[in-house]
């Protein structure tokens, strides 16, 4: 079975993001430092995180669900587009099914915008040039890809989670998330909703991603990028 | 089952496992000295006891091993049940719905089986074999109010939905307990507690993915939308216990309906229900599942 490879695998990844952890507070206090010389002298290090970029800051539940409230701010940009300019051909269930998925994105974002208060990062700027909002195929394309990596997220990201009430709520949302990327890959293609791709057919589990993979992902759909540094994810 | 090497796994990753067990330190280190074949072959269960006294959570917290015990009993329910569809063939289940969902979950289901019998192995703990079920939730009397469910297609696809809304359910209720028992994990392997959690993570997703399938289906939602009064929203009155609490609006301490939405500056229950699932408790499960489903 996986299990042994899967958590050796999960501790070299522990292992280096504790490395990354250090690394990070290192490079930020010489960065700092460096700020404070380049005052006198010409010398430029590169900060870190980039500039123009959003941190989730430490490490810890505030973090954590800054990462979900990011995604989830994602995803509804996403889906008020959508709804605001429907592809052509749309019928009236798919409109029906996508009215409600953008109603149910722009909650979690208020939730988590609410439930953060002032610990919340900034609003970010969504970029969809990629995304043909005119045709059916590239907006559930970017449809399905927003609500698997969602999930994988959620997931990827569970564990870290320290407060259980939290964890319940994550819980809460992941599973609607699911629900919605099986109806999205059912719409682009009839049962593909628990798929290779997005299910191993080995233990028949979803894939789960760590918050570097999800955020190179996301930062591809964003002006304003995400940054991790205390997650191992310092470059956009 | 090698207890020698069980006993130095744990000690490779928690060396405290001897004092841990310090009043059977003697026992568990004298072992080959025991001389009676007797004794030796009880061994599995001291074993067993020891363990669950060694890592043993406060009572009202099943330990790690017992939620993966539980998630495999409702596993071993939804693949009896799928299997005994698929054992129907087209008499049942046509084709191309086998082909387009039917064949994927009664996979899925399957492996989850293998899959949690394995962990469970894996953690030198027993799989509980499955129970004696009737699919009609008859209790063993094959006449259940879903006495039809092998042979009506439409019955069959309702009692799927039911099964996996609930296993989403049942899974979401368990992510709190694995979190209580974090420590207890990583006492016995490191990185066990993220393991166990992503897999269960995962498992529930896929529920969901299972659930959002056959609910479109049956011409339903994807998601739960329920009223301000009632969680359940599949017009099975019956199964009111499997959607009990699907009608909170409260989420850490917050009435989403207070939210603003897209329309306004509030959000409607139907939105606020259908965005969230809730969880079911480990004796809420049982409760509806004993004596009907599982014959008690």
């Amino acid at each position: 079975m996986k299990t042994d490879s899967q958590e050796s695998m999960l501790n070299a990844n522990m292992a280096r993001r504790s490395f990354l952890r250090y690394a990070g507070v290192g490079v930020a206090s010489v960065g700092l430092l460096a700020t404070a010389a380049s005052c006198h002298k010409d010398h430029k290090i590169t900060p870190n995180p980039p500039a123009g970029t959003i941190d989730l800051g430490a490490s810890g539940d505030l973090a954590i669900l800054n990462y979900a409230y990011a995604l989830e701010q994602l995803e509804a940009a996403f889906y008020l587009q959508v709804t605001a300019t429907p592809y052509s051909g749309i019928t009236s269930a798919e409109t029906s099914m996508l009215t409600d998925i953008r109603d149910h994105e722009v909650l979690h974002r208020e939730f988590f915008k609410a439930a953060l208060g002032a610990g919340a990062i900034s609003s970010l700027t969504p970029d969809f040039s990629s995304i043909n909002f005119s045709s059916r195929a590239s907006v559930l394309a970017a449809a399905a890809a927003f609500e698997d990596t969602g999930v994988t997220a959620y997931d990827g990201a569970g564990y870290l989670i320290t407060t259980p009430a939290y964890l319940t709520i994550a819980g809460k949302i992941v599973s609607v998330e699911a629900r919605h990327a099986a109806l999205i890959r059912d719409l682009i293609t009839p049962g593909s909703f628990a798929g290779p791709d997005v299910v191993d057919t080995t233990n028949s589990l979803n894939a789960s991603a760590s918050i570097a993979q999800v955020l190179k992902i996301a930062n591809t759909y964003l002006k304003t990028k995400v940054t991790a540094v205390n997650y191992g994810y310092a470059s956009v | 089952m090698n207890l020698f090497n069980i006993i130095e796994e744990i000690e490779n990753v928690d060396p405290e496992v001897y004092g841990r067990i310090s009043e059977r330190r003697d026992v568990i280190k004298n072992i080959t000295s025991f001389g009676s074949k007797v004794a030796l072959a009880a061994m599995p269960f001291a074993v067993g006891a020891i363990f669950k006294k060694a890592y043993a959570q406060s009572s009202s917290t099943p330990s790690v091993v017992a939620i993966l015990n539980y998630a495999l009993t409702l596993e071993y329910l939804e693949s009896t049940f799928y299997n005994a569809g698929a054992a129907k063939g087209t008499a049942l289940i046509p084709a191309a719905a086998a082909t387009n969902y039917f064949n994927q979950v009664t996979r899925d289901e399957n492996n989850h089986v293998t899959f949690l019998k394995a962990v469970i192995t894996s953690l030198g703990a027993t799989p509980v074999s499955a129970p004696q079920f009737d699919l009609t939730a008859g209790n063993n009397q094959g006449n259940g109010p879903f006495k039809d469910v092998l042979t009506n297609y439409q019955t069959f696809l309702a009692v799927a939905q039911v099964f996996e809304d609930t296993g989403v359910r049942a899974y979401k209720g368990q992510a709190e307990n694995i979190l209580a028992n974090k420590a207890a994990a990583e006492g016995v392997k490191a990185g066990l507690y993220q393991t166990v959690l992503t897999a269960a993570l995962s498992i529930h997703a896929v529920e969901a993915r299972h659930a959002s399938a056959i609910r479109s289906i049956r011409g339903q939602n994807p998601w739960i939308t329920s009223t301000a009064t009632v969680g359940n929203d599949t017009g099975i009155s019956l199964v009111n216990a499997n959607y009990d609490g699907e009608q909170n609006v409260t989420q850490g301490g917050v009435d989403v309906t207070t939210l603003k939405s897209f329309a306004g500056s509030t959000t409607s229950v139907s939105i606020a229900t259908a965005a969230f699932d809730e969880p079911l408790s480990m004796t809420q499960v049982l409760a509806i599942l004993q004596g009907s489903f599982i014959v008690k």
